[in-house]
């Protein structure tokens, strides 16, 4: 079902029309509101009325995760402090936080996007939706259940963690949708089949994955595994939370919110943009909100961008599934190697469930070395030890292939890599480097 | 005839090894022969104990990546030339040998041994009046 038809099924020109005039608006609200704004813009040499059509945008400053944490707690709102609502803050791993504002109106906005999200899977509300995100600073948890709450569905705030009880719950209040991260929703599954429920007695059929990066591979593992239909939900704290962009029903692309979000793609190196089709950087304006807009936010996301319509309907640009952050390549004696094309890989070896673990260390030689632990499936274990390291050697060439460098595999035991009830922790990178 | 043995994957990590006699100790479940296979990084263990049915769930609950393999177990005397008379059998029957592991018990000597088709030799041994022990004779000696 299509939520908001008007906004989702616009044609381009008038989408691009209705952009230029938001953004229009939003860059007059920082340029008077908000002083770091106002100097980049400045710096820059010019005003918002510089800013006459959306094609405008490339003339305006970027702002960085740097950007926000020079001006923590505060110091990018630009609306008084009586008019926030509510705060939420990004899952940051080191020092402080990045904090975000939220008024009523962003709010509204917030459950308007996340109601298109959900009814863009076919949850309406006859569905009972249990939300095993975080909730708390995170805008996974609250993120999602206002959505629910939104379009009438039901909502079971349970929060992540407690595993046990959420199996039970589950099968007790007959949830038909799941919306968690994709690494718990794989540990749930695990439980599932080890727990005294027959998957037969379950009503589930709907999975909400996202607050990370996940693959094709993934997708069809945890589609088997649980025996649903698996939709990604894109969101970022810093722009609004889970809701920025959704899957449908096609499984075929990201579609983007964008009369509230507009998208661009520019290169991560130059800030270029980069022309339609290119894989790069994705940079997002916010052109609705009233608490903290952004204008040209770098995600640090790399996809691309595809403008056509969709089986769905939807004329709402698309954006592929994300292929990493920047910040999550590794320089592996030189190779670029993402965690998400180990993952894919992974996922593609039916002897192997879909856990790893990379480790990245450096010898005092200065030469890299380059670990990836797996998980056999215990059906695939086998007896006679010429099998087992032919099964070792076969992996090991396949990532290879695909990454352009060895790994030194390992074959470890089963649920011996840690399993995550959050966002998964697949890399360690223990080399100091600058 | 056939014997069934466990065979657990083992990373190379320190205690592992002790914490599986530990567990099957507990549980009164007593090993009559095992031999590790290894590498680097990871062996197998390989085990036969009493009460497999048991020991299989019991180490399957503790998350031990463990499988049943057939097996057979051949007897003779603890005297010069006693295993040649069997591989000899074994060789002329074409049949090939995964691995095995043998250990004496004074006069007489016992072999476990892996064949790729353990019913098919199990018949061709007992055909040329070689002694297989069952199951329970192993566990008794």
């Amino acid at each position: 079902m299509i939520w908001n038809e008007n906004a989702e099924c616009m044609s381009r020109d008038k989408m691009r029309e209705l952009q230029g005039i938001r953004l229009k608006r939003t860059v007059e609200k920082v340029y008077q509101n908000c002083v770091p704004y106002r100097q980049q813009m400045t710096e820059k040499g010019i005003t918002p009325n510089d800013i006459k059509s959306i094609e405008d945008i490339a003339k305006l400053p970027f702002t960085s995760k740097k950007d926000l944490r020079d001006n923590y707690p505060f110091g990018l709102l630009c609306c008084q402090m009586s008019n926030v609502v509510r705060i939420h803050a990004s899952s940051g791993t080191t020092g402080k936080p990045i904090v975000v504002g939220y008024t009523r109106n962003d709010l509204n906005i917030w459950n308007e996007v996340g109601a298109r999200c959900f009814s863009a899977y076919g949850i309406n509300r006859n569905d009972t939706v249990q939300v095993s995100y975080g909730y708390g600073l995170f805008t996974g948890g609250l993120g999602a259940h206002s959505a629910v709450e939104t379009f009438g569905g039901t909502v079971i705030p349970i929060s992540s963690g407690n595993t046990e009880k959420q199996i039970m719950l589950m099968h007790d209040l007959k949830t038909t949708a799941l919306a968690c991260t994709p690494s718990y929703a794989l540990y749930l599954a695990e439980a599932l089949e080890q727990s005294p429920y027959n998957r037969k007695e379950f009503k589930l059929k709907t999975g909400v994955f996202g607050a990370e990066p996940w693959t094709e591979g993934m997708r069809k593992e945890l589609e088997d595994k649980l025996q649903i239909k698996a939709y990604d939900i894109y969101g970022l704290t810093e722009i609004i939370g889970p809701g920025v962009g959704h899957e449908c029903r096609c499984q075929n692309g990201t579609h983007i919110c964008e009369d509230h979000f507009y998208p661009e793609i520019v290169d991560p190196e130059t800030g270029n943009p980069l022309p339609e089709g290119q894989t790069g950087e994705l940079v997002f304006s916010t052109i609705t909100k009233s608490g903290m807009p952004l204008l040209r936010f770098r995600t640090r996301d790399l996809t691309k961008l595809n403008y056509k319509k969709c089986d769905c309907g939807r004329t709402s640009v698309r954006m592929e599934k994300i292929l990493g952050r920047c910040d999550d390549m590794l320089i592996i004696r030189g190779v670029n190697v993402f965690p998400s094309q180990i993952e894919t890989v992974i996922c593609e070896i039916p002897e192997l469930e879909p856990h790893y673990l990379i480790t990245v260390d450096r010898e005092t030689n200065n030469l890299d070395t380059f670990e990836v632990k797996v998980e056999v499936k215990e059906n695939h274990y086998c007896d006679e030890m010429g099998k087992m390291l032919e099964l070792k050697k076969h992996i090991a060439h396949k990532l290879q292939n695909v990454l352009g460098i060895l790994p030194n595999l390992k074959l470890v035991e089963p649920k011996s890599i840690q399993r995550s009830q959050g966002k998964a922790k697949r890399v360690v990178d223990n080399r100091k480097l600058k | 005839m056939l014997i069934k043995q466990l065979s657990i994957f083992l990373e190379n990590k320190k205690g592992r090894f002790n914490e599986i006699t530990e567990t099957l100790g507990k549980e009164n479940i007593n090993m009559t022969a095992f031999t590790v296979s290894e590498n680097s990084d990871f062996g197998i263990l390989r085990l036969i104990v009493s009460k497999p049915e048991n020991a299989l769930k019991l180490l399957k609950k503790n998350n031990y990546a463990v499988n049943v393999t057939n097996v057979i177990c051949v007897q003779m005397p603890n005297t010069p030339g006693a295993l040649a008379k069997i591989m000899n059998v074994i060789n002329k029957a074409e049949i090939s040998i995964e691995y095995m592991y043998a250990f004496s018990t004074g006069k007489t000597a016992l072999c476990i041994i892996r064949p790729d088709n353990p019913e098919k030799t199990a018949e061709i041994l007992q055909e040329n009046k070689i002694v297989l022990l069952t199951e329970n004779e192993l566990f008794d000696i």
